[in-house]
């Protein structure tokens, strides 16, 4: 019996002739999925699977299928004949430009079975020749087919070796993912034994007296990124050390390109000696001939990256972009090991290297060296930790999964740098690419689960507005999310009352709620470092702006917003000390509502005043004049009178938002969340006791308090006192109040809910909306409360990303998002 | 919501066989969006009244209409409509007074011929140009106009006028001619959205101005009003973005085209502010250009007086030419045009053969689609369409299909962009897409002080205007950083003293600090 084995992500090539029983074959030995066949593909393009005319867009439709499943690292099975060079040279083709291993399967049977076969067929209509032609060109390709660029070309003759053989998968070389840590990811050693010592020593390895290996107590895995040889003292050292370390299973080593063009020099290839190689050299002829053939063995087996902790860590030389994760070619090994050049040279000669990682966008966090830094930097969840020990910098690693770094300096300058080493390095800011944001998204959302559509269309809205008016993505950090009302009120006179919140909320399980006072302003997100160089280090700003306040849709509040910037960042200096955190964001309300919205207000609220209180008089006079002459108006007129006192609440109800300020006198702010700092996204992981708590000991003639009420929904009287505090609230104009669940809430109530005030709804549903509020009663919520919980989620997840320290493209997208749902069509007068 | 009717006939009643409406009974007319009223609030031999009351239900204004059209914004409902005289209450007296209106009157059919004395009042008309536009528009029909303008709020004196006037006509004209014109000319003066009528009545309300309208002469804006704003119709996701952030949308709308009210000749204002190239189509530049211009600089006699300016033709076609000039002397064949607003340089481009390849890329859907209905995309033949592509970009994210171009033109594109952001844009076009060349136009500051009825910068969505000292600074820092060479070129009268109106850069990738 044939065992077959063909690596797990690879092409599968079937080579033999019609009636070799290749479908059989695959059939039995692979998933239907997995296999494309001509036939097939021939069926789909023309309707019949035999019309040979098809055969060109057959045979585009299967490359296409082919190249697909790929792309996506889907094992791939072609049941074709593939007796002719040029048929296997295109699948050979697609497989490399997917950088996959391409195995060869031939199933050579006897001519006469085949004929047999296909003659027992009613739908191969075709003669005998077609066989025999197949079988000569298949006879004249197997000479030198183990040259066509297959891995391994398995060979089964005979009927009964095709109907016994057995398959295996192979793992790539690559594939660690069952190791999960944690590990020390070591940097660019360059021969410098004694630092190495130093740093495993610091991060609590154990070395043996030898040094010839070494254990970490918490049973550790080192990962050492490659280039442990060149330029430095001791080689030999390193290489014993990390051999030893490796054979006895607490390493895993990476080749750099070092240890290669070492292994060639060893080898007795004719390389330049160059960069150090000459050291290694050197200090290797002088060790036994026995330790050199070990460590040529060694260096010669390490491989180009591992993938490890299920697929969430990737360790290669020069780093690894993410089409080729896991993958196997030529120029996975060479980017791998030299990373990718432009083609350009710097003003030193040396190679200008693609900025791989700034596009990088794969969920996987990659680790590497190769490139010496100054000072290690995330960029889109990837690390460089070379930081030039042998150039007398430090010798660096990465706890993972704590994403923590632990250096040790260079005992001296070891090799000078070619390129001055140690200037201040041009920091390159993240940039955002039009495929982060465009087109129907998919996000992935950790509260409430599973994840948010957004819908091309949308997406288009809000790209104008962002690209537009937002401010700088790095402080975008967060969008509020919209919030829905409650149901409809039945009592008389009101179209939203406490009640039906209280019930909404006791029905989803919540038993405390906060009411909050709803302040009646513009809506602003405050994010606040304290220096210019906190901002920097957190959000990447270089201007030397130490903040930002910016509106719902992501605007900056005022045409300079340095002012009141710093004088919240003054505000919030105890708060951050509190929270041991440099920078931290707040969600607020900003008053006066007509510090911003003045041109909204002028433009529609106080226009339609305008309009109500000059044409509403001019009526009535003319009704009366009517009435005055016995014509029957009565109801009319009594309506207009009364649309003219409606018109004049009206115009109270904006004009109590409204106050003249001229720089930030007249401007306050009401801070009523802390969304986040450091490491924690606090809006998800605190009460908003604990938030109202914090803020209310901000003590500035700016900040306006933010009054509020627990509410026991277990008891009647807690209810009806919280009710009676909102009729006070909005009795003197105020907007209403928010109800929100006091511990963090479930996945499904509501994040909080609105309740408006009587006077303050005539803002929103026209002054005459107390005359018809048997018709504004049918007001559907389901959709508003759906995009609430949605954008709550978005919301939730862009400040979790950024407290973990994810990439900004990974913050930006949730952000963008809630501003996309905004442009969805809703009632906008809940 | 109130239109009142009086006249000074002997007997003035005869006004109730005039209107087909008795003066001692009301009456009452169900409209789809509520009920017109017509009653007489004076009825004396001397002198009578008729009284037209739209009470308008704005509940029903919104539920009448399909769900197919949603404007979900707020605007939709709490809105002007139930107190002011809109094209609504256009739209009830036409159909109140529809015999009026068509001139007949068996009893009366002398008067219904010939002019009587009117007078017609209405408290709240909405008027966008405020008195002063109320009174060129009514004047030359034969009415004298009383036009006092309403104040927003008098608790806010500082917020000024609102866009209402207390219009009063006084005039011997005949009252179908009256009504009708009544009729075109309210929504012309409120020229606010039409979403609350259904489009196919702007048809109806352009066929009914027709016949007098031609010796108006003010037509060409009249038309323009009715015509320009009805695309606004598709706008709403916008229209719901500019809500939440507490913004006008108007003031958001997108730059499409735009140059300064000038001092000089109509020519020289041919293209007015941002609206004129929003037109419909069917409205030449020509046409409708020089009304808005004069409009936009608020007064309306500066054409003649004024000195004319070095160049009679427009800015941005002598901008257009110099762009052209610049791609021909570099021979430059595969063009990229990052902000192509309504398309009038990919149009240009298209019809010389020697552009291979023409992209045009915008920020806005509106303008993408100004561009598609400019250039005819739909009939464009399919070799011509071959060349062309469009799509939705923005110049602060990084973007694969900028990549791969001869030239990128950013003309009059990067003054719309927020200084801290013009990083990001420098990045996105100089760094990742790096085309061969960049031509960069923006207007040079220095100039501005040439255009008298200027008032800070050149357009609204402006977030700065470059002197040319700081345009040069910026463009050799952007030499510095990515890599370009750059030369400058005046486009338009190289004032002595202050520059020309436009300034050009044009880079060239490879080399180091800009020359000049």
């Amino acid at each position: 019996m044939t065992e077959i084995s063909v690596p797990e992500m690879s092409l599968v090539v079937l080579v033999g002739v019609s009636g070799s029983g290749k479908s059989t074959f695959a059939r039995r030995l692979f998933t239907p999925t997995q296999v494309v066949s001509s036939d097939f593909c021939r069926g789909l393009v023309a309707d019949d699977e035999n019309d040979q005319a098809a055969t060109p867009d057959a045979f585009d439709v299967l490359n296409y299928i082919v190249a697909t499943r790929l792309r996506r690292g889907l094992l791939t099975v072609v049941d074709a004949t593939n007796v002719q060079w040029d048929a296997r040279k295109k699948l050979i083709d697609v497989a490399k430009a997917h950088d996959v291993l391409v195995d060869a399967v031939v199933l050579d049977v006897p001519e006469e079975v085949a004929i047999e076969r296909n003659a027992a067929r009613p739908d191969r209509a075709f003669g005998p020749h077609v066989v025999r032609r197949q079988s000569k060109e298949l006879r004249r390709s197997m000479g030198k087919i183990s040259r066509d660029g297959f891995r391994r070309v398995h060979v089964l003759r005979g009927v009964e070796e095709i109907e016994t053989a057995t398959l295996v998968t192979e793992k790539a070389w690559s594939d660690r993912r069952e190791l999960a840590g944690p590990f020390d990811i070591i940097g660019d050693v360059h021969g410098c034994r004694v630092e190495l010592e130093t740093l495993l020593r610091t991060l609590g390895w154990r070395i043996d007296p030898d040094g010839t290996g070494a254990t970490h107590p918490e049973g550790r895995t080192a990962v050492f990124v490659g280039d442990l040889v060149d330029r430095g003292p001791d080689s030999p050292g390193v290489l014993r050390l990390v051999m030893g370390m490796v054979g006895a299973g607490t390493a895993l080593c990476v080749s750099g390109n070092h240890e290669q063009k070492l292994v060639h020099a060893l080898n007795g290839r004719k390389v330049r000696v160059a960069h150090g190689l000459q050291e290694s050299l050197d200090q290797l002829a002088a060790e036994p001939e026995e330790f050199r053939a070990a460590a040529l063995t060694f260096m010669d087996g390490l491989i180009s990256h591992y993938r490890l902790d299920g697929g969430k860590l990737v360790v290669a030389h020069a780093g690894l972009k993410e089409a080729y994760h896991g993958r196997a070619s030529g120029r996975v090994r060479s980017f791998a090991l030299y990373g990718e050049t432009t083609g350009e040279t710097d003003e030193y000669g040396l190679p200008v290297r693609y900025p791989w990682a700034r596009e990088y966008r794969g969920r996987a966090m990659v680790v590497y060296g190769h490139t010496p830094v100054p000072e290690t930097e995330w960029v889109n969840n990837t690390i460089c930790l070379d930081t030039g020990a042998v150039f007398g910098g430090r010798l660096t690693a990465l706890r993972y999964p704590e994403r923590e770094i632990v250096s040790v300096p260079a005992e001296r300058v070891w090799y000078e740098s070619v390129r001055p080493f140690g200037s201040p390095g041009h920091r390159e800011p993240e940039v955002l690419s039009i495929e982060d944001v465009q087109g129907t998204r998919h996000i992935e959302v950790r509260h409430g689960g599973g994840h948010v559509k957004v819908r091309e269309e949308n997406s288009a809205a809000a790209l104008e507005i962002m690209s537009r008016f937002a401010v700088d993505p790095r402080w975008l950090v967060y969008l509020p999310p919209t919030m829905a009302p409650p149901e409809t009120s039945r009592l008389d006179g009101y179209l939203e009352h406490p009640a039906e919140a209280f019930a909404e909320f006791a029905a989803a399980g919540v038993t405390r709620v906060v009411c909050e006072e709803k302040h009646m302003g513009s809506r602003a997100v405050a994010v606040l470092a304290r220096s210019p160089q906190a901002a920097a280090a957190r959000f990447g700003v270089t201007d030397g702006t130490a903040g930002a306040v910016y509106t719902r849709t992501g605007r900056s509040f005022f045409d300079d917003t340095t002012e009141l910037v710093d004088r919240l960042r003054r505000v919030c200096e105890s708060l951050m000390d509190e929270l041991g955190s440099d920078w931290l964001a707040l969600d607020c309300e900003l008053l006066p509502w007509s510090a911003k919205a003045e041109g909204l207000i002028r433009n529609q609220y106080a226009s339609v005043g305008a309009a109500a209180r000059v044409a509403l008089p001019e009526a009535v006079a003319v009704l009366e004049a009517a009435a005055g002459r016995g014509l029957d108006v009565g109801d009319l007129l009594d309506r207009t009178r009364r649309r003219l006192v409606n018109a004049s609440r009206f115009r109270d109800a904006y004009a109590r938002y409204c106050w003249p300020v001229s720089g930030l006198d007249g401007v306050r702010l009401a801070p009523f969340q802390i969304l986040a700092c450091e490491g924690r996204a606090t809006a998800a992981l605190e009460p908003h006791s604990w938030h109202l708590e914090r803020l209310s000991a901000l003590d500035d003639p700016l900040v306006a308090p933010t009054r509020h009420v627990f509410v026991d929904l277990a008891s009647q009287e807690s209810m009806d006192a919280a009710t009676g505090w909102w009729e006070a609230l909005t009795a003197e104009g105020g907007e209403g109040m928010v109800v929100k669940p006091l511990p963090p809430e479930g996945a499904r109530a509501q994040p909080g809910i609105k309740v408006r005030g009587r006077e303050y709804l005539r803002i929103i549903y026209g002054p005459d909306y107390t005359e018809s509020l048997d018709v504004l009663r049918r007001r559907f919520l389901g959709r508003k409360r759906s995009l609430a919980l949605r954008e709550h989620a978005l919301g939730l997840e862009a400040l979790s990303r950024l407290a973990e320290g994810e990439p900004l493209w990974r913050v930006h997208e949730p952000v963008f998002a809630i501003l996309a749902l905004e442009s969805e069509p809703v009632d906008p007068r809940l | 919501m109130l239109l009142t009717i009086s006249t000074t006939l002997r007997p003035a009643t005869d006004l109730g066989f005039l209107l087909h409406k008795h003066p001692d009974r009301v009456q009452e007319f169900e409209q789809s969006y509520g009920v017109a009223r017509v009653f007489y609030p004076e009825a004396g031999p001397e002198r009578c009244t008729a009284a037209l009351m739209l009470e308008v239900d704005p509940v029903r204004l919104v539920r009448s209409r399909g769900r197919s059209t949603p404007d979900y914004a707020l605007g939709q409902y709490v809105n002007d409509r139930p107190y002011a005289a809109s094209s609504l209450l256009a739209v009830a007296m036409a159909d109140v007074f529809r015999t009026a209106r068509a001139g007949r009157c068996h009893s009366r059919p002398e008067l219904a011929a010939g002019p009587i004395p009117l007078e017609i009042s209405l408290p709240a008309l909405p008027c966008r140009g405020g008195p002063e536009l109320a009174r060129r528009l009514f004047e030359p029909l034969g009415w004298e106009v009383e036009a006092r303008a309403v104040p927003l709020d008098e608790g806010f004196a500082e917020w000024g006028d609102s866009r209402y006037v207390r219009l009063s006509l006084r005039g011997e004209v005949r009252l179908a001619d009256a009504i009708n014109q009544l009729y075109v000319l309210l929504p012309v003066l409120d020229d606010s959205k039409h979403y609350w009528v259904a489009s196919d009545e702007v048809d109806k309300l352009i066929r009914a101005g027709e016949s007098w309208l031609a010796a108006h002469p003010d037509r060409s804006l009249i038309t323009r009003r009715y015509l320009g704003r009805r695309w606004a119709l598709t706008r709403t996701a916008f229209a719901r973005l500019a809500e939440i952030g507490d913004d006008v949308e108007e003031d958001l709308e997108p730059p499409v085209e735009e140059e300064p009210p000038a001092t000089g000749s109509g020519a020289e204002n041919a293209e007015g502010t941002g609206s004129t190239a929003e037109n419909t189509e069917g409205n030449t530049e020509g046409n409708t250009g020089s009304t808005e211009g004069t409009e936009g600089a608020g007064s309306v006699g500066v054409a003649e007086g004024a000195p004319a300016v070095a160049s009679a033709r427009p800015l941005n076609t002598l901008r257009r030419e110099a762009v052209l000039g610049v791609l021909a002397e570099l021979g430059a064949r595969e063009v990229i045009d990052l902000g192509c607003g309504s398309g009038q340089l990919l149009g240009e481009l298209l019809r010389r053969p020697e552009f291979t390849r023409v992209t045009g890329v915008d920020v806005s859907a509106q303008a993408l689609a100004l561009a598609a209905r400019r250039l005819k995309l739909d009939r464009m033949p399919e070799r011509q369409r071959e060349r062309l592509e469009l799509f939705q970009g923005a110049l602060t994210y990084t973007d694969k299909r900028f990549a791969g171009y001869d030239a990128a033109v950013l003309m009059e594109v990067v003054e719309h962009v927020d200084p801290p952001r013009l990083g990001a844009l420098e990045r996105v076009v100089f760094g990742v897409a790096r085309p061969g060349n960049v031509i960069v136009t923006t207007p040079n500051a220095e100039y501005n002080v040439r255009y008298e009825f200027l008032d800070g910068m050149r357009h609204q969505d402006h977030r700065f205007e470059w002197t040319r000292a700081e345009f040069r600074a910026w463009a050799a820092g952007v030499c510095g950083e990515h890599g370009y060479r750059v030369t400058f070129h005046p486009v338009g009268d190289d004032d002595p003293e202050v520059g020309p109106p436009t300034q050009m850069a044009v880079f060239a990738v490879g080399g180091g600090a800009g020359d000049d």
